[in-house]
């Protein structure tokens, strides 16, 4: 089990690597530090030392992959694709183009994000859960033909107008809840219910509409006809056999999401105003700031294959007969 | 006049032209034909094809563009042969379906108005008939003009739309009646298509003729009506969801069935090609790829002559960024039935009979996986169409000078919040983009019904 997980680690790496190099080129070669500070400058502001000046400040100022003014291994560290990319392994991020500390602005910013996300995520996944399951019980009736035609109708719903029509209704006309805004001691619950409540209920089309066809493929199975044949009841069916097997595709789709947890909604926190890493990479894209971006990216990225691991291990878990080697 | 063709344009009537090619040499397909015809066997399927050939058909129509030609004044015209030759055109360019709407994105009012209102939604100083000023709300400029007293505006409204119906109706005869007597033999539900397609007629020219007089849908906060904001979205979402479609599967495609053919080392690199690029959160390597195109254009502005094209070009990179960030599904799928199918005898003797890669790949591998294709096709559109509005609210969408119905909601997204609320705008939009997106979403699930062998199973099992 250690060895496996040191393996896939290790397996991880070549791609970080990869998402590294790809950002580099996306942000460096496409697009010259020269572009870059006469976007951030603005068209009244550029002249051949304000560009000048603002690369040294900001460290762009180096050669792209080889500095020849320098001897030995300075060489290959005193250059961008070395300040810039190779210390994020590191977790160096380095500092915004405002100048702030990236590093700290994370650690900071992603609980509240992880405060929204995870009540969101938990509660989403058993809501569509239990309507998935209660749909299946009716299958092949009336009844789930038009349940399925109102989870296709609630996809085809933009998750802008969820959030809209959310604040809309429970904050603005109802006066519920507060609108938007965080407050980090106890009275965080009050501006977490309304975000939370769109986040279910935003996923209910897609999420109970792609239950209900893994727990129909589990009802076609063999085992399920015999557990009919010797008398089980619908409801145990249901919750004893069809659920525990099901579960090795539900955690196929599920655990990849958990660690990305942490970089929160886009939408969700900027609608919500809410100070988390969302918001953080939202702002960053409309003020073009390329080095949150990049840090954003990779962190991104890291949770992503992290959840990949996860994912492998909680098949151990859930199914006996996968053994990992 | 003079017909402009927008690289948008000219990508959409392409694949145009490509896909009633590769339908038109399908048509003798014993399998291909018996799955389709099971799709349109449902009046389902009738109407929701119908109801997309429509936005398609809006789409297309709003595709052939051209720039007015500008009156000359006559004092110009007088002097020299050579001079009064020259025809100076109309910076802002016009579509056929701008000319079949008759006009209705030409009536801008000063700011908001509700739907079917007279009076502006803010109020202003005016100067009453004793020449008093006074603050009040301003009459529209383009709605009930011909009116005498505002009080019979609903009755109006209501003498006109059972005008414009009989039209529709006389219409829509006309328009079924060679498709009547083509098909009322078929085995396929038609009349759920002819009621889709009389229901449209009735509307669109019921649109056409009650907004000569008044504002469906009302107005923006620039004035422009709502209801043609809303169908200038419609060539928008189309395009977006098609092109970037067209761009992804060529990639997707060919490296998903390498991988799966060639193994080895083939295999190795696409899947590390696609695990990295999936491993980076996709909105942000979007809106990355996004910024740093607007900084090309930005700094380059000599490329474009026209607005329209600086907005055509940007939207045809978005295309491109959201097809190339996005092969990676469909890659995967491709490799792993391709690897499937590679081990099935029939290749396994094509390879024993020597018959060279590249025709083992056309004729045995490609044609067991366009099911794929076609299921990705439809089902990536209506995500493409929901992805817009999410793209153009951070920013990184499509450029506000062309309408699109995340250009609206972002627009708009606050005006709930004003009192009384400004609420058409976003209805508008939401109908429209609902309309297409469900509509995409049931016929994908037909689509993939009649293609995906596992659910056939699945189906005469149960």
């Amino acid at each position: 089990m250690f060895a496996y997980i040191i393996r896939r680690v290790l397996y991880a790496v070549p791609i970080l690597i990869g998402v590294n190099l790809l950002t580099f080129l996306l942000f460096f070669v496409v697009n010259s530090p020269d572009d870059m500070a006469v976007s951030q400058l603005g068209e009244k502001y550029v002249t051949p030392e304000a560009i000048a000046a603002w690369k040294t400040k900001n460290g762009y100022d180096k050669p792209l992959f080889l500095n020849a003014s320098n001897t030995g291994l300075e060489s290959l560290t005193d250059t961008i694709f070395f300040t810039k990319s190779v210390k994020l392994f590191a977790f160096d991020f380095g500092r915004s183009e405002s100048g702030r500390d990236i590093t700290s602005d994370v650690s900071t910013r992603m609980w509240p994000s992880l405060a929204v996300a995870l009540p969101t995520f938990i509660i989403g996944i058993w809501v569509n859960i239990c309507v998935a399951l209660l749909v299946v019980m009716f299958h092949a009736t009336r009844l789930d033909r038009w349940a399925v035609f109102l989870f296709v109708s609630l996809m085809s719903i933009s998750y802008l107008f969820y959030i809209i029509g959310g604040q809309y209704l429970v904050a603005k006309t109802w006066k519920l809840v507060p609108i938007s805004g965080f407050h980090a001691d106890g009275q965080a619950w009050k501006f977490l219910i309304l975000p939370v409540l769109v986040g279910v209920v935003a996923g209910i089309g897609s999420g109970a509409r792609w239950y209900r066809t893994l727990f129909l493929e589990e009802a076609n199975q063999d085992y399920v006809r015999t557990a009919r044949a010797k008398g089980a009841s619908e409801i145990s069916i249901l919750f004893r056999h069809i659920l525990p097997n099901a579960l090795i595709p539900i955690l196929t789709g599920v655990v990849v999401l958990i660690p990305s947890l942490f970089m929160g909604g886009l939408l969700i926190e900027s609608f919500f105003g809410i100070p988390g890493l969302g918001s953080y990479m939202l702002d960053a894209i409309k003020s073009q700031d390329f080095a949150i971006v990049r840090s954003m990216v990779f962190i991104g990225s890291i949770l992503y294959i992290f959840g990949l691991i996860l994912t492998d291990i909680s098949y151990t878990w859930a199914d006996p007969r996968v053994r990992l080697s | 006049m003079k017909p402009i063709l927008l690289w948008s344009d000219t990508l959409v009537f392409l694949l145009v032209i490509t896909l009633v090619l590769f339908f038109y040499r399908l048509r003798h397909d014993p399998q291909t034909r018996e799955r389709w015809s099971q799709v349109f066997s449902t009046r389902l399927g009738m109407v929701t094809f119908t109801v997309i050939l429509t936005y398609v058909g809006i789409a297309l129509l709003d595709s052939l563009h051209f720039r007015k030609a500008l009156d000359t004044p006559a004092a110009a015209t007088g002097d020299t042969g050579a001079a009064a030759q020259e025809v100076f055109y109309n910076n802002k360019v016009s579509s056929v379906l701008d000319v079949l709407l008759g006009g209705m994105g030409e009536r801008f009012e000063r700011t908001y108005s509700a739907p079917f209102a007279l009076l502006s939604f803010e109020k202003k100083n005016m100067k009453d008939e004793q020449g008093r000023a006074v603050r009040d709300f301003p009459p529209l400029e383009h709605a009930g003009q011909h009116l005498a007293d505002p009080a019979d505006k609903w009755p109006d409204v209501l003498a006109r739309s059972g005008t414009a119906l009989l039209w529709g109706i006389l219409l829509s005869a006309l328009w079924l009646a060679p498709q009547w007597l083509l098909l009322r033999h078929s085995p396929h539900p038609w009349h759920a298509s002819w009621a889709v397609q009389a229901v449209v007629l009735c509307l669109g020219v019921w649109a056409v003729s009650i907004s000569r007089y008044y504002h469906i849908l009302g107005t923006d906060l620039g004035g422009a009506d709502v209801l043609y904001q809303s169908l200038k979205g419609v060539r928008t979402g189309v395009l977006l969801g098609t092109l970037s479609t067209l761009i992804m599967l060529p990639i997707a495609v060919t490296l998903g069935v390498m991988a799966g053919y060639f193994k080895g080392w083939v295999d190795d690199l696409v899947q590390y090609l696609y695990t990295t690029l999936s491993s980076i959160p996709g909105i942000l390597l979007i809106a990355a790829s996004v910024l740093l195109f607007q900084v090309y254009i930005d700094l380059n502005p000599d490329f474009f002559s026209i607005g329209m094209e600086k907005a055509d070009a940007r939207f045809i990179a978005l295309c491109f960024i959201l097809g190339v960030t996005s092969w990676s599904t469909l890659c995967r799928l491709i490799r792993a039935e391709t690897l499937k199918i590679s081990q099935l005898e029939y290749v396994q003797a094509a390879h024993a009979f020597g018959v060279s890669h590249t025709r083992i790949l056309g004729r045995h591998i490609l044609p067991n996986v366009v099911h794929i294709i076609m299921i990705t096709f439809v089902l990536d559109f209506s995500a493409l169409v929901l992805a817009e509005a999410v793209l153009s609210y951070i920013g990184v969408g499509i450029d506000p000078s062309m309408g699109s119905w995340g250009n609206m909601i972002n627009g708009a997204r606050s005006e709930l919040s004003r009192q009384p609320p400004v609420w058409w705008t976003l209805t508008g939009a939401f109908f429209f983009m609902f309309a297409l997106v469900l509509a995409a979403n049931l016929f994908s699930d037909l689509v993939r019904d009649a293609f995906d062998p596992r659910s056939g199973r699945r189906r005469s099992e149960t």
